[in-house]
């Protein structure tokens, strides 16, 4: 089904060179439309432009909504947990990266 | 193939309730949850909780590996004995949900596939997303690589081993190991993802191939910390640079520079060389943090050295304490 390549792959930078519209975000997450006009209520993912129709999202927003649908499914937390879930892992992963640059390399 | 104790593995007793099982995997799916926990082995760990709490959940399949008898251990190697399932039927077929997208239908051990893989249908790849007929595009798959900080201060080209789920025309589940080479683009972040197009699953009918996405993760550098584009380095500088100011040697990732220190630096100044980090728009800046390196007093001459410094100065480093 798969082969082996030995050509070079070429990709694209997801959070810096991906601006993707409702639709292609749905497609690219696989999830309803519905799921993600409830996480932007939820403010988990905010997009640019002022009516849905003309709803732009950035790159990250792909792997924000990835979570959420797993951290749904998997521990069946509701919207708002998700949030809040993935704020305190955005925090986490601030905290962490602080404590790497302050406590030198030979401390993971 | 191994024998799996999926009760050692909720870490449960044989008698427990059908609640405390939920329970039990509540918490080891948070703990283990591959979004949540940083734990190496938290993917491995969550696909096997999930997998333990998939037959112990379902009162049926709970009740039919329980009469493979308890003297099982886990590890031990295993077979199915024939008609060991005789008298059960499964209603729920062998997946009755947890792992949703196809691709993470190589969560399933072996073990687990031998006693009730049969009537697994699979989703097939984004089978989930048909959208009209029988066209659908492919899953995405992601996968985490590591690369060096070099890499991403010069762009390099590198190979990954991926190992991606198949499964074949009777629904069984193997894993393949699959070889990449990807072009690393110069400038890429710590926790940014790439995208490879169409490198995903295939899709089914006419429907378009998945994407592959690579998370990037840097791996520890031994002088060198990253924070988005910009780098540390810690700098040991003589007590006599850093008092009286020097021209200095500093390695930077794309090569050594000379750098400027001022008369009567300390432990802990911070100097920045704007630019020097990883490139990009903007590109990140080098941050050199000046840490003050003491000789050893390990010969005559560098003890009567202190000594005459002690004679010399009067200097406490306690003054502010009061003391």
């Amino acid at each position: 089904m798969m082969t082996q390549r030995t050509d070079i792959l070429t990709g694209i930078i997801l959070e810096e060179e991906i601006h993707l519209s409702l639709r292609e975000l749905c497609d690219a997450c696989a999830v309803h439309a519905e799921f993600i006009t409830e996480l932007v209520n939820e403010g988990v993912i905010e997009p640019s432009g002022f009516d849905k129709s003309h709803w732009c999202f950035s790159g990250v927003s792909l792997h924000r909504i990835r979570a959420a649908k797993h951290l749904q499914r998997d521990l069946g937390v509701n919207l708002a947990g998700v949030a809040l879930a993935l704020d305190l892992l955005d925090e986490m992963q601030r905290l962490h990266t602080q404590l790497q640059k302050l406590s030198g390399p030979e401390h993971e | 193939m191994e024998f799996k104790d999926y009760y050692e593995v909720m870490g449960v007793k044989r008698d427990a309730t059908q609640d405390e099982i939920k329970r039990a995997y509540r918490k080891l799916a948070r703990k283990y949850h591959p979004d949540v926990s940083k734990q190496k082995d938290a993917e491995e760990r969550f696909k096997e909780v999930g997998e333990a709490y998939e037959v112990l959940k379902d009162p049926e399949k709970r009740t039919a590996y329980d009469q493979l008898g308890a003297n099982w251990k886990a590890g031990q190697d295993f077979n199915a004995p024939p008609d060991w399932d005789a008298g059960f039927e499964f209603s729920g077929g062998g997946y009755t949900g947890g792992f949703g997208d196809g691709a993470d239908a190589g969560a399933y051990s072996d073990f687990f596939e031998s006693l009730f893989g049969q009537g697994f249908q699979t989703a097939g790849p984004g089978g989930y997303q048909t959208q009209g007929g029988y066209h659908a595009r492919g899953s995405d798959h992601h996968a985490k690589v590591l690369i060096d900080l070099e890499d991403a201060m010069n762009g390099a080209t590198r190979s990954f081993g991926l190992r991606v789920p198949q499964v074949d025309a009777q629904g069984h589940v193997t894993t393949k190991e699959r070889v990449l080479k990807v072009n690393i683009p110069k400038g890429v972040k710590q926790g940014q993802h790439i995208r490879l197009a169409g490198q995903g699953n295939p899709g089914m009918g006419e429907g378009k191939a998945g994407d592959l996405y690579l998370e990037i993760e840097f791996n520890p550098h031994s002088i060198y910390r990253v924070d988005g584009r910009d780098v540390y380095l810690d700098l040991p500088i003589a007590p006599w640079e850093a008092a009286l100011g020097a021209s200095i040697k500093v390695p930077t990732p794309a090569g050594a520079v000379d750098m400027k220190i001022k008369p009567g630096a300390a432990s802990g100044n911070k100097l920045r060389l704007k630019g020097r980090g990883i490139p990009g728009k903007p590109a990140g800046d080098l941050y050199v943090v000046l840490t003050i390196s003491l000789p050893e007093a390990s010969t005559d001459k560098a003890k009567s050295l202190y000594k005459d410094m002690q004679q010399a100065l009067d200097f406490n480093p306690r003054a502010g304490l009061g003391v």
